[in-house]
């Protein structure tokens, strides 16, 4: 086993082993830090910011920063979440997201986090950004609407070579993600459903099946995202 | 304490919300306890015929006569609270805010699968007919807007607790069950 460490979270004493990063550490210790674009068991990439905390002061993202002995992290504090909150209002602006006809509504974990969160709309302007549906897939329609670049599909879903079904296409504001065509047309309907699942949002959708899950017993329906970890219903308001 | 009073409207929206409204069931004996309606679909009083505490806004902004209708709700109520996803942002109405008007009108009366007798082409201009917009916009984006209550449409507990708390001035505390964007 690996040396263990001690380290702090809102003044609570938790233990870690050494290398652990500090959100995998929090969770061991039943400490729910928000994250979208962090995936247990992929090099953890932090592109999505959500799980901001302050370590000795200073802003770091919890899934990209190793936990160390003695560290001090402000996870629940005003400003943390304040700053949360910011950053899921902004990726609501920014990119369309209808909730009333999306099929991920009650299992996205983008609106799960502004339900825990409490946030009632966004403080930012709407930018209706013009973008496109794909849908030239035999098993997965690809909606950038939806689609935050948190690189989870394309970290996640290879083929058996190891190689990404999902890339990067275009640069800066304009990039989308792309399905490999050459690549996906042997995807596995396990295949499929694994990309949907991987989608914190919508931007993946498997074909031919939708709405499954009735209203009150999808995943965030009852419970908020975390609560199997920390008990809490929400935080903030 | 005189009894609060309450007008609503529907703008570009499509009465689920006012419909989410009646859903607070027998509570509305609680709730005529506390306030009363004046202009409103409901009671089908078309002007305003005194100052009003609170006014509900259902729908966004899509043409000429909304923006009419909600800047007259801004000048007689006191709070002005967005019901629902397509005040607060346009909802379903916005998608078309990438297409532009035209080829909106021209899918709709020229064009579309379900165009029939419309020999000399004509797209309804009627100097009666409100002007639409070239985006459906977000209430909040034409006038100041005190509450924003999210949902498609929000739950019938959202808003009769929102009423309440709006009413007697305490505070707003929904239920996790009762926050949802659908």
């Amino acid at each position: 086993m690996n040396k263990v460490i001690n380290f702090k979270v809102d003044g609570v004493i938790c233990m870690a082993e050494k290398g652990q990063h500090i959100l995998d550490a929090a969770k061991a210790n039943k400490i729910f830090i928000p994250t979208l674009c962090n995936l247990p068991g992929f090099k953890p990439k932090g592109s999505c910011r959500v799980c901001n905390v302050k370590v000795n002061g200073k802003l770091m993202t919890a899934c990209t920063t190793p936990v160390a002995e003695g560290m001090d992290i402000q996870n629940n504090t005003d400003e943390i979440i304040e700053i949360r909150k910011m950053i899921i209002e902004l990726l609501f602006v920014e990119g369309n997201h209808y909730c009333p006809y999306c099929e991920k509504s009650g299992n996205c974990e983008l609106q799960a986090l502004a339900y825990k969160y409490k946030i009632m709309a966004p403080r930012f302007p709407y930018q209706f950004p013009d973008r496109d549906i794909e849908a030239s897939n035999d098993k997965l329609l690809k909606d950038h609407n939806r689609c935050i670049l948190c690189k989870r599909c394309i970290r996640a879903i290879k083929d058996e070579k190891g190689r990404s079904i999902f890339a990067f296409k275009r640069r800066g504001h304009k990039v989308v993600i792309n399905i490999d065509t050459k690549l996906s047309v042997n995807m596995s309907d396990e295949m499929a459903q694994e990309a949907m699942d991987v989608c914190p949002v919508g931007a993946i959708i498997k074909k031919e099946i939708g709405f499954s899950v009735p209203i009150g017993e999808r995943t965030y329906d009852k419970n908020p995202i975390g609560h199997e970890l920390d008990g809490i219903k929400s935080t903030g308001l | 304490m005189g009894k609060s009073i309450i007008a609503t409207t529907s703008l570009a929206g499509c009465f689920g919300c006012h419909m989410s409204l009646l859903d607070i069931d027998e509570r509305i004996l609680e709730l005529a306890e506390l306030v009363e309606f004046n202009k409103s679909p409901i009671n089908d009083i078309k002007k305003f015929t005194k100052k009003c505490d609170i006014g509900l806004i259902e729908g966004g902004v899509c043409n000429s006569e909304n923006i009419h209708v909600l800047k007259d709700f801004r000048e007689n109520c006191k709070i002005l609270v967005s019901v629902g996803e397509c005040a607060i942002m346009g909802g379903l109405p916005a998608l078309r805010n990438n297409i532009p008007l035209r080829e909106c009108l021209a899918e709709a009366y020229l064009d579309g699968p379900s165009v029939e007798n419309n020999e000399e082409q004509i797209i309804p201009n009627d100097e009666e007919l409100p002007l639409m917009l070239n985006k459906v916009y977000p209430c909040h984006e034409v006038v100041k807007i005190d509450v924003k209550l999210p949902g498609c449409p929000p739950s019938a507990d959202m808003i009769y607790e929102a009423l309440v708390a709006l009413v007697t001035g305490r505070d707003l505390e929904i239920p996790y069950e009762a926050l949802k964007y659908d």
